[in-house]
């Protein structure tokens, strides 16, 4: 008898990542309609505020697996301990954000347990008793729903695509006695960049430049944009491929796919391939002086304009609102 | 050193997708190239095999007669290329990349490359499943690679930054964008890659039981996308156009401002 929907925490520096709360209160309607219990699974090294705040958004049972050899995410640490907690508990499904390290560690358990992975999912359903997972494909421009016939299915979660809602409960506490294995990846260095801008792929707002921007000096007038809007800033592959931006910016089909809730289009021409990593955008905006660009055909508002004049009125019109609300 | 680089063959970008009788996505005429992602990887190979003086061999599974990407990575300079041929059976991640790893298992190799994403499913999967199935470990998305003494240390992505992984060999590793400048084909090497025959491996040939290969995930239904709409473009003066698009926008989303 297979029991429980696990969601995977991923979390850093005491934070859990927003799709992980995502992907709770999705899942928390799934458990609600099948009669099944929510679980969250946290690897790492664990304290109050996390438990706190996963009980925020309906788990039933908290799974804790600590050493501090896993303060650390190193793709062989995580797949041992979730192989063999999976292993143990026989869950029904576990879900994952579609994060770098959610995607790294989904396909090594999935293999490991010889089940299936659906990944970058953007719907959950109940068919016939059956998880069934919609995913976007070919660049956006059609989607598959799928199941897996074994268990647990393995599904990777697009974020900023369900609502965070939510509905306190107090979890029981499992812990787990956690044998990490043999870990053969060794993390040499870490570099992060401070930015106290949202992740990307997390951004309610984005603020993409393109060729049109004409320099990486004028990205300055995305960021004072975003900043106002609480957003992340990023560059279609044209800037990036001028230099004008680091490739960790790029939105597109060799880039990031990202779905916020406002996606604003600056000097973009909006090539397919730019569409891959957008199209699930809420509303897209665009500003480009080219009244034929592409962009215009996608975008639910458009302005034919010079973005240089543009933009900082814009900046200006939701600094207005700001001040007054 | 022995290099072997996963590759396959993905819808060009451009293609308009329709779907077949039985409700797939249609492949028939439509122009395929290799994976974007696949080619880094190819050429990352090069690299290695040009430093080490090595050897590159090139696997895909795929129709016998699709081999436009084997051969464009022999034109790159590639030695060998094999086309693992699975005939009718349905195939997913898992089942790709268990029959890869036996193909690779009967191989000698020490550093696998594979693309870390393929730009049509974009499952992100099959090259880390076929290090699982190796048992040997996999780095993901690698901006960088240096080899040394039977080791190899990778930068890869990670959210907001890099890090640098160090791993004994052998060893699976997927190339992100950025890792390098994949090559154009040499004359000489196009010449090479047309009359150099692509190694063919039947399923049958393998040693797989059924159950060995069968696939986990079962598709339920493909659907077009409804092409999103063109949407209202605010003519006005720039001042004037921008208050109208924010009150739009507003309207359509909530934006905390």
């Amino acid at each position: 008898m297979t029991k429980g929907i696990w969601v995977f925490v991923e979390h850093r520096e005491n934070l859990i990542k927003k799709v992980v709360f995502e992907t709770l209160s999705e899942a928390r309607k799934i458990a609600d309609q099948i009669e099944d219990e929510l679980c969250a699974v946290l690897i790492g090294k664990s304290n109050d505020s996390l438990v706190e705040s996963l009980s925020e958004y309906g788990v039933d049972k908290i799974y804790l697996a600590e050493n501090d050899v896993l303060k650390t995410y190193t793709t062989d640490g995580f797949t041992n301990v979730m192989s063999d907690l999976i292993r143990k508990y026989e869950p029904r499904a576990l879900l994952i954000g579609c994060t770098i390290n959610g995607r790294d560690l989904a396909a090594q358990v999935a293999q490991r347990l010889a089940t299936g992975l659906l990944t970058d999912c953007t719907g959950i359903e109940v068919i016939d008793s059956q998880l069934v997972f919609t995913r976007p494909i070919y660049a956006g421009k059609a989607t598959v729903k799928a199941s897996c016939k074994t268990n647990p299915v393995i599904a990777t979660i697009r974020p900023n695509t369900f609502a965070a809602v939510q509905n306190k409960k107090d979890p029981k506490i499992v812990k787990t006695v956690t044998d990490c294995g043999n870990i053969r990846q060794v993390v040499i260095d870490a570099v992060r960049q401070v930015s106290q801008r949202p992740e990307l792929t997390e951004a309610n707002v984005v603020v993409t430049g393109g060729r049109g921007i004409k320099g990486p000096e004028n990205f300055k007038l995305l960021e004072e944009l975003a900043d106002v809007l609480g957003g992340a800033v990023g560059a279609s592959r044209a800037s990036v491929d001028a230099g004008w931006a680091p490739h960790s910016m790029q939105v597109g089909q060799t880039g990031k796919t990202v779905s916020p809730t406002l996606y604003i289009a600056c000097g973009v021409s909006g090539a397919i391939q730019h569409f891959a990593g957008m199209s699930s955008s809420k509303c897209i905006f665009a500003i480009n002086n080219d009244p034929e660009a592409n962009i215009f055909k996608i975008a639910d508002y458009g302005i034919v304009g010079d973005l240089f004049e543009v933009v900082p009125l814009l900046t200006e019109e939701f600094k207005k609102l700001k001040a007054s609300s | 050193m022995k290099i072997i680089v996963l590759a396959k063959q993905t819808f060009d970008t451009e293609a308009k997708l329709s779907l077949d009788n039985n409700g797939k996505i249609d492949g028939q005429g439509v122009k395929l190239i290799m994976n974007p992602y696949d080619e880094f990887a190819v050429e990352e190979g090069l690299r290695i095999k040009e430093k080490t003086n090595g050897e590159v061999t090139v696997i895909s599974v795929d129709k016998e007669q699709d081999q436009d990407a084997l051969r464009q990575a022999i034109a790159m300079g590639a030695d060998e290329a094999v086309m693992v041929v699975p005939g009718d059976v349905e195939l997913d991640e898992y089942a790709t990349a268990t029959i890869l790893a036996k193909v690779i298992s009967k191989m000698e190799y020490d550093i696998i490359l594979g693309g870390f994403r393929a730009i049509d499913d974009g499952s992100c999967q099959v090259a880390g499943r076929v290090a699982e199935s190796l048992n040997i470990p996999v780095v993901n998305m690698i901006t960088e690679i240096k080899i040394e003494n039977g080791k190899a240390q990778a930068t890869r992505d990670i959210e907001g930054g890099s890090e640098v992984i160090e791993v004994k060999l052998p060893a699976v590793f997927t190339a992100q964008k950025g890792l390098n400048e994949p090559r154009y084909p040499s004359m000489k090497g196009i010449m090479k890659a047309r009359k150099k025959p692509v190694k063919i491996i039947r399923l049958g040939e393998l040693g797989l039981v059924e159950d060995q290969i069968a696939a986990k995930v079962k598709p339920v239904s493909y659907t077009l996308a409804e092409p999103r709409k063109a949407g209202q473009v605010i003519q006005d003066e720039p001042a004037k156009a921008v208050s109208q698009a924010v009150k739009l926008i507003l309207e359509k989303v909530k934006v905390v401002v």
